[in-house]
């Protein structure tokens, strides 16, 4: 197994006869942003499910920082420094939105089952959970239940608990989906942000997000991997080009790689 | 008042309430109501560390606290016979580890799903403990159950726990030590999890959670203070039957929480406060106390599904704002028609039962200190009219209560000043 923060070797999925992931091969290097991008119905959730343990895989090998998680629950792929936020928001609603931070952090905390220990008195933990809500900007709306926060709001708070526990390898279910144009620059200065020296995987529809913050993009159609490259690479490959960009969205990554 | 105590102040509060209760309330009668209430509050907080803070909904909880008690009379026998030197305070400890064992065992199975899986479980144990009961006499003592005597113990500070009172202080002690140490474990590390878990199990997995786990571990804890509980029950009665784990039961303390309001901690001690008084007073006064109960239960799940708690937290807003006073009127115009429409629902109900069932030639039902020929007429015409005349009255006032509800509650800029 190589020292890639990610490593995926001939994974494959099969719902019933139907092969959704159809044998992917994806190594991603510690420190890199790597977006997938695919059309609709392409397999880029379900290969997040795949690789955080949600679902059982069908064949193949998944490595972990060197480790191999294959066949692990999604709690102990947590624990071992992967973490995931969802497509559909995905937080703990009727719990305040500091405790819902405090709930990513208290494993990396080493409380773990503890029902000796008060959270109250654990002082590293709540300042620690403070940093990271400043860090969201979530601070001035800490002690309201998470479920009543705007849908931006409960977006960003989704990444704060995926980042809280400190894993270094982050991925990201279409983070901005469903944003306005400004929700979704302050949402990517916030990603660029909070994964520094970390690996980041994310899928995304944005093309100005995939193209703004990722070194590397991995082009998924079919339930397999047809390129990967750097974005301008990708940009100019003649099969992504054919299978997925097409016309419309050419224009948008124009513009973008314009902007840079 | 408490705030001026510190962060313990409410602990202080309930430490002297339990103290001075049965100087205010000495009567033996109310002596007894009040041991029952202790048992009942151990035993609906045990509960809702389930329910209400692990989202497991249990149909067999009575299994840990009639094990619990069950196992605690069996001591106390040892004690009398073999001369076990045991104090009698540490029996409900004793209790609370059977209880624990059993739900390690069960809990080891059973928190595996959520939801309808651990429901069923929950019932289908439910069902199988109350069906050995039953069968292993031996143990269970059959249908006159299993007693003892709580006197044969070493005496503790000169006590052997002959009078009710002495009784009293000990569950005081107990329920107090109990319900703290249940509210501390809700904020622990296990205990924030839980509520994590019952918020959503997936989402706990991401952040390094076992959500089986998690769910265990309530579940054990839940347990272990029900068989607690049960310790507090054997002291108290000195008898335990099979009615003691039977579904009955575990539907009672799935009342008690949810009528009390499984959102909030003290939910679950309003609720068995509140019905043990119907328990014990209530049923007292008429035999259709049950039906009543249940007409409760089915209310508060229709329209008020935070529970008793809930109605009073509801007002908390308008209380910090100073504008309770503007819900008063409101709440007296349509309330007093409510209470003639439930009084005069009543008396149907109570007619109808006297009606149906009283021997042939008494004629005359009693109830809210009047005595009602049930075979007049009349009479039921009154209470028919009374009953439709004040639900009609409530019904046209509730607008109106609505209407001061949103504007108590309307704390936008120009809202609410009016």
């Amino acid at each position: 197994m190589s020292a890639s923060a990610l490593s995926l070797q001939g994974i494959r999925k099969d719902f019933g006869e139907t092969q959704i992931i159809r044998g992917v091969d994806l190594e991603i290097p510690a420190g890199e942003r790597h977006a997938i991008i695919g059309p609709n119905g392409a397999g880029k959730s379900t290969l997040f499910h795949l690789i955080s343990g949600k679902y059982s895989k069908t064949g193949g090998r998944i490595g972990l920082n060197g480790e191999d998680v294959t066949t692990l629950e999604p709690y102990a792929i947590a624990r071992k420094g992967l973490s995931r936020s969802f497509q559909i928001t995905n937080i703990f609603p009727r719990m305040t939105v500091f405790e819902n931070v405090r709930c990513g952090l208290l494993w990396s905390m080493g409380l773990k089952y503890a029902f000796w220990k008060l959270v109250g008195r654990q002082k590293d933990l709540n300042e620690r959970t403070s940093e990271i809500l400043e860090m969201i900007g979530l601070t001035d709306r800490q002690a309201i239940p998470a479920g009543v926060l705007t849908y931006a709001e409960q977006r960003t708070l989704e990444i704060g608990i995926t980042i809280a526990g400190g894993a270094n390898v982050i991925m990201l279910d279409e983070p901005t989906a469903g944003m306005s144009a400004s929700e979704t620059d302050q949402t990517v200065e916030l990603i660029r942000r909070v994964t520094e020296g970390k690996t980041l995987v994310m899928v995304e529809h944005d093309m100005g997000v995939v193209f703004d913050l990722a070194d590397r993009i991995s082009v998924l159609v079919y339930g397999e991997i047809i390129a990967t490259g750097k974005p301008e690479e990708i940009r100019n490959n003649k099969a992504v080009q054919e299978a997925y960009l097409g016309e419309a969205p050419e224009e948008e990554t124009e513009t973008v790689g314009g902007a840079h | 008042m408490p705030a001026l105590l510190g962060p313990f102040g409410i602990w202080i509060v309930c430490a002297i309430v339990l103290a001075v209760m049965p100087v205010i309330f000495s009567s033996p009668v109310s002596v007894t109501i009040m041991n029952q209430m202790g048992i009942s509050i151990v035993f609906a907080l045990s509960y809702n560390m389930m329910l209400g803070q692990g989202g497991m909904l249990s149909f067999g909880h009575a299994v840990y606290f009639g094990l619990g008690g069950f196992f605690s009379v069996h001591v106390m026998n040892y004690i009398e016979v073999d001369g076990w030197p045991i104090p009698l305070p540490f029996l409900p400890f004793i209790g609370g580890l059977f209880g624990l064992a059993f739900a390690i065992i069960i809990g080891s199975f059973s928190t595996r799903r959520a939801g309808t899986v651990f429901a069923m479980i929950s019932l289908g144990v439910g069902e199988l403990i109350a069906a050995c009961s039953i069968i292993f006499v031996v143990f269970f003592g059959g249908e006159e159950g299993v007693s003892g005597d709580r006197t044969m113990g070493p005496p503790v500070f000169g006590t052997e726990f002959l009078k009710e009172i002495e009784v009293y202080y000990l569950t005081a002690v107990i329920v107090f030590v109990a319900a703290a140490l249940m509210y501390l474990f809700s904020l622990t590390p296990a205990g924030r999890m839980a509520n994590a878990v019952r918020d959503n199990p997936e989402r706990a997995e991401f952040v390094g959670y076992s959500q089986r786990q998690v769910r265990f571990m309530s579940f054990c804890a839940s347990g272990f203070f029900a068989g607690i509980a049960g310790g507090l029950f054997a002291i108290n009665y000195e008898i335990l039957t099979e009615e003691n784990l039977n579904l009955t039961t575990s539907g009672w303390v799935l009342l008690m929480a949810y009528i009390g309001g499984i959102g909030f901690f003290i939910g679950p001690i309003v609720g068995a406060v509140l019905l043990t008084l119907l328990q014990t007073v209530l049923s007292n006064h008429t035999e259709l106390w049950l039906l009543y109960v249940g007409l409760l239960f089915v209310l508060t799940v229709m329209y008020v599904p935070s529970g008793l708690t809930g109605l009073m937290m509801m007002h908390g807003p308008a209380m910090k704002a100073g504008r309770l006073g503007q819900l008063a009127k409101p709440y007296m115009i349509a309330g007093i028609p409510l209470l003639v429409a439930l009084a005069g629902g009543v008396a149907v109900l109570e007619m109808l039962n006297h009606y149906n069932n009283a021997p042939v030639g008494d004629n005359v039902a009693h109830f809210f200190w009047m005595a009602v020929d049930t075979h007049n007429p009349a009479n039921w015409a009154v209470a028919l009219a009374v009953t439709a005349i004040g639900a009609y009255t409530t019904y046209r006032a509730t607008p109106q209560v609505r209407e001061a509800w949103a504007e108590a509650n309307d704390f936008s800029e120009k809202g609410g000043d009016r």
